[in-house]
């Protein structure tokens, strides 16, 4: 489980102070698929980089799976971001000398698993999305969809709790959007946990709950009990209710 | 995990071969030019017999001018050479377990064989009593030295080089032939291996770092045939010299001595003799100048004689000012490289890479560099050596005779090499390793 109180983050140059976060607080249930939306420079990608452990905050809590993160080193935060954390960006962000194989290989080698465990974990993630007969593509041989589902292959390789999806479809047409969208519902029905960050109303009603941060806060924050529902039958309603 | 950083960093720098081959040519210069030149000081400042550093002496006594000394930049130092009568004296103790006394001649060397089609050569020679060879232990082929009953005949002996024997008699044992020099015939007795002291310690005064001589005549012949020196006489006196006999009764210097003392003993034995000899000459009205009777080892002699210039150390310095200068380049090009691939950085750090892991990675990096900078340097310091070679190549070897990579200076440097490099790394290593990779990611 995924749990901020009262998270502040400000970002500080000589001249101005940004509070990108103010008295944020959130709460994301395992095996949650949830939303997260707002208008630009609300404090989205600042909200997930600090669920991502790739930056820290100034004040309040965050414990993820049980494990406060204050005050972490940078090695445990790096083993704890490894370990629970998968990450799809939207830019794709392979290492494009890299072929897929050696893509998806990356946050295993960082655990340091066994050859053949890493092996048979790079195969199933790449059965998973389709690409295991493109194993030995290079990033630059496949098209933006397949881009993208090599890299959600990568962010699940290692059995993480939870994936962050940072607008995973804003770099892709419709048909491949929605295919990175089955996707990613059919891993949430296999129990991982995920956030996705995104501007497209479609996207996030189809997420079983959606957060609206609006001026680095969430604007309708309630404690977790209160809103929890089964979203994949409510979801087509709120999509009627909105078009 | 370093067999995987050790793939990474090939693959980044085959990503990038023009600035990768510019770093590891920057490296490899700065290599090149600390190995030569560090091979050129190793060579101009090594003393070539340390084994007998505290075995071996060259005697030195102060009869010049009373007015001023006879090197105006080092007045404590006595001439380097003796007159004929001091080297004479001084080489008459008993006390050296070896002593000998010589200088540097010159003459025309012509097949003894009037079949002989070898031409004759214009040589220099070191006349010599007979314990010059195995106190320096020089190395021979074929036959030997002669025994000092030779320098008393004298008799017509000679020693020849590798070089003369080859030229000669092809390289062949020649013990026992005969050879010609000027218009006498000699014995050959002796043919050296390859020998090339460098510096030629035991005569700094006459071109301290050129080849040994192409023969070896027995001291005896010296006043028989009235040789003179090739090399350096100096005189400070104004005297009436008329005859052979008068140079040799004058107060000009042209002689080295060199003893062999096997203990304390019979160095402070030797050193009283000295003083003896110089007391009782100065009764007769000569050495006016203060008593300066020295016996000084080999390593003080190179030092006293300013064999080793003071360009050469500076010549060192300005090489690793280069190097340095090659390694800031460097360090400023992996900065750039480093930094250039910010986002790939903040991608590995999203999927779990600590700041060390990415430390160790672009570091591991920066040693695959100076490893190759390393290699292609030692190849460019040979090529630079070669060069130095065919450039000072002349009958006679001179200077090129150290132009060989020694493995003192090449490990040395290579060593340096690799952990400068490394340092180098280092804070370009650092710097990647910090930054924030959020902010890289949606960048990339």
């Amino acid at each position: 489980m995924l749990v901020m109180r009262h998270i502040s983050k400000v970002f500080r140059t000589d001249l101005i102070e940004t509070h990108a976060l103010r008295d944020f607080s959130l709460e994301v249930a395992e095996g949650d698929f949830v939303a997260v939306t707002g208008p630009s420079g609300s404090g989205k990608t600042t909200f997930l980089n600090v669920a991502g452990l790739l930056e820290g905050f100034d004040t309040g809590s965050y414990s993820l799976d049980g494990v406060d993160t204050s005050g972490l080193s940078d090695d445990a935060r790096s083993r704890l971001r490894n370990e629970k954390i998968g990450f799809i960006f939207q830019s794709f962000n392979l290492i494009p000398d890299l072929d897929i194989f050696d893509n998806v290989d990356v946050p295993l080698r960082y655990r340091r698993m066994k050859t053949a465990e890493r092996r048979e974990r790079i195969t199933s993630a790449l059965d998973l999305v389709g690409l295991a007969s493109r194993a030995h593509h290079l990033p630059s041989q496949l098209s933006g969809g397949q881009q993208q589902r090599v890299a959600i292959a990568r962010a699940i390789a290692g059995d993480p709790k939870f994936l962050l999806a940072d607008e995973p479809t804003g770099n892709l047409d419709s048909l491949m959007a929605r295919q990175v969208m089955d996707l990613l519902e059919q891993i949430n029905e296999m129990g991982t946990t995920i956030v996705l960050v995104t501007h497209d109303p479609e996207l996030a009603r189809r997420a079983q709950r959606n957060v609206q941060i609006i001026d680095g806060q969430v604007s309708d924050y309630r404690p977790y009990e209160s809103h929890v529902r089964p979203v994949r039958e409510a979801a087509p309603q709120a999509a009627g209710a909105t078009t | 995990m370093m067999g995987y950083y050790l793939k990474l960093a090939a693959r980044s720098l085959a990503r990038n071969p023009g600035l990768t081959s510019l770093m590891v040519l920057a490296i490899a210069l700065g290599i090149a030019v600390c190995v030569v030149t560090l091979t050129v000081h190793h060579g101009m400042s090594s003393n070539p017999i340390w084994w007998k550093n505290d075995r071996l002496y060259a005697v030195t006594v102060d009869a010049w001018d009373p007015e001023r000394p006879a090197n105006e930049k080092r007045p404590a130092l006595p001439p380097p050479d003796l007159t004929w009568r001091d080297a004479e004296a001084i080489t008459r103790s008993d006390t050296p377990q070896r002593a000998v006394r010589m200088f540097k001649g010159y003459g025309v060397l012509s097949a003894g064989d009037p079949a002989s089609k070898a031409r004759p050569e214009q040589v220099l020679a070191r006349v010599t009593t007979a314990d010059f060879f195995d106190m320096f232990e020089v190395p021979f082929r074929f036959g030997n030295g002669w025994k000092s009953a030779a320098d008393t005949g004298p008799e017509p002996v000679i020693v020849l080089s590798e070089e003369m024997n080859e030229h000669f008699f092809g390289g062949a044992d020649s013990v026992g032939k005969t050879i010609r020099w000027d218009d006498r015939e000699y014995r050959v007795i002796g043919v050296l291996e390859h020998w090339h002291p460098a510096p030629k310690f035991y005569d700094v005064n006459n071109g301290a770092f050129d080849d040994p001589e192409e023969i070896y005549i027995p001291f005896g012949w010296t006043d028989k045939l009235e040789l003179r020196s090739a090399g350096n006489t100096n005189c400070w006196k104004p005297e009436d010299i008329q005859s052979f006999a008068d140079f040799l009764r004058s107060e000009c210097v042209w002689l080295q001595v060199w003893v062999e003392l096997p203990d304390a003993a019979a160095r402070e034995r030797m050193q009283s003799y000295l003083d003896n000899y110089v007391a009782g000459e100065r009764r007769n009205g000569r050495f006016q100048r203060p008593n300066n009777n020295r016996l000084t080892k080999v390593d003080q002699w190179l030092a006293d004689n300013d064999v080793v210039g003071n360009d050469s150390p500076m010549l060192v310095a300005l090489a690793f000012a280069f190097f340095t200068v090659c390694l800031i380049n460097t360090v400023g090009l992996l900065l750039a490289k480093f930094l250039g691939s910010a986002a790939l950085t903040g991608v590995r750090r999203a999927l779990g890479a600590s700041r060390k892991q990415i430390f160790l990675q672009h570091l591991t990096e920066a040693g695959l560099l100076a490893s190759l900078g390393a290699a292609l340097g030692v190849v460019l310091a040979g090529a630079g050596l070669w060069g130095l070679r065919i450039m000072y190549a002349s009958p006679r070897e001179g200077l090129t005779g150290l132009m060989h990579v020694n493995a003192w200076s090449l490990v040395i440097t290579v060593a340096l090499a690799i952990g400068a490099s490394l340092a180098a790394g280092l804070y370009p290593a650092w710097r990647v390793g910090r930054l924030a990779p959020a902010v890289y990611l949606k960048s990339q």
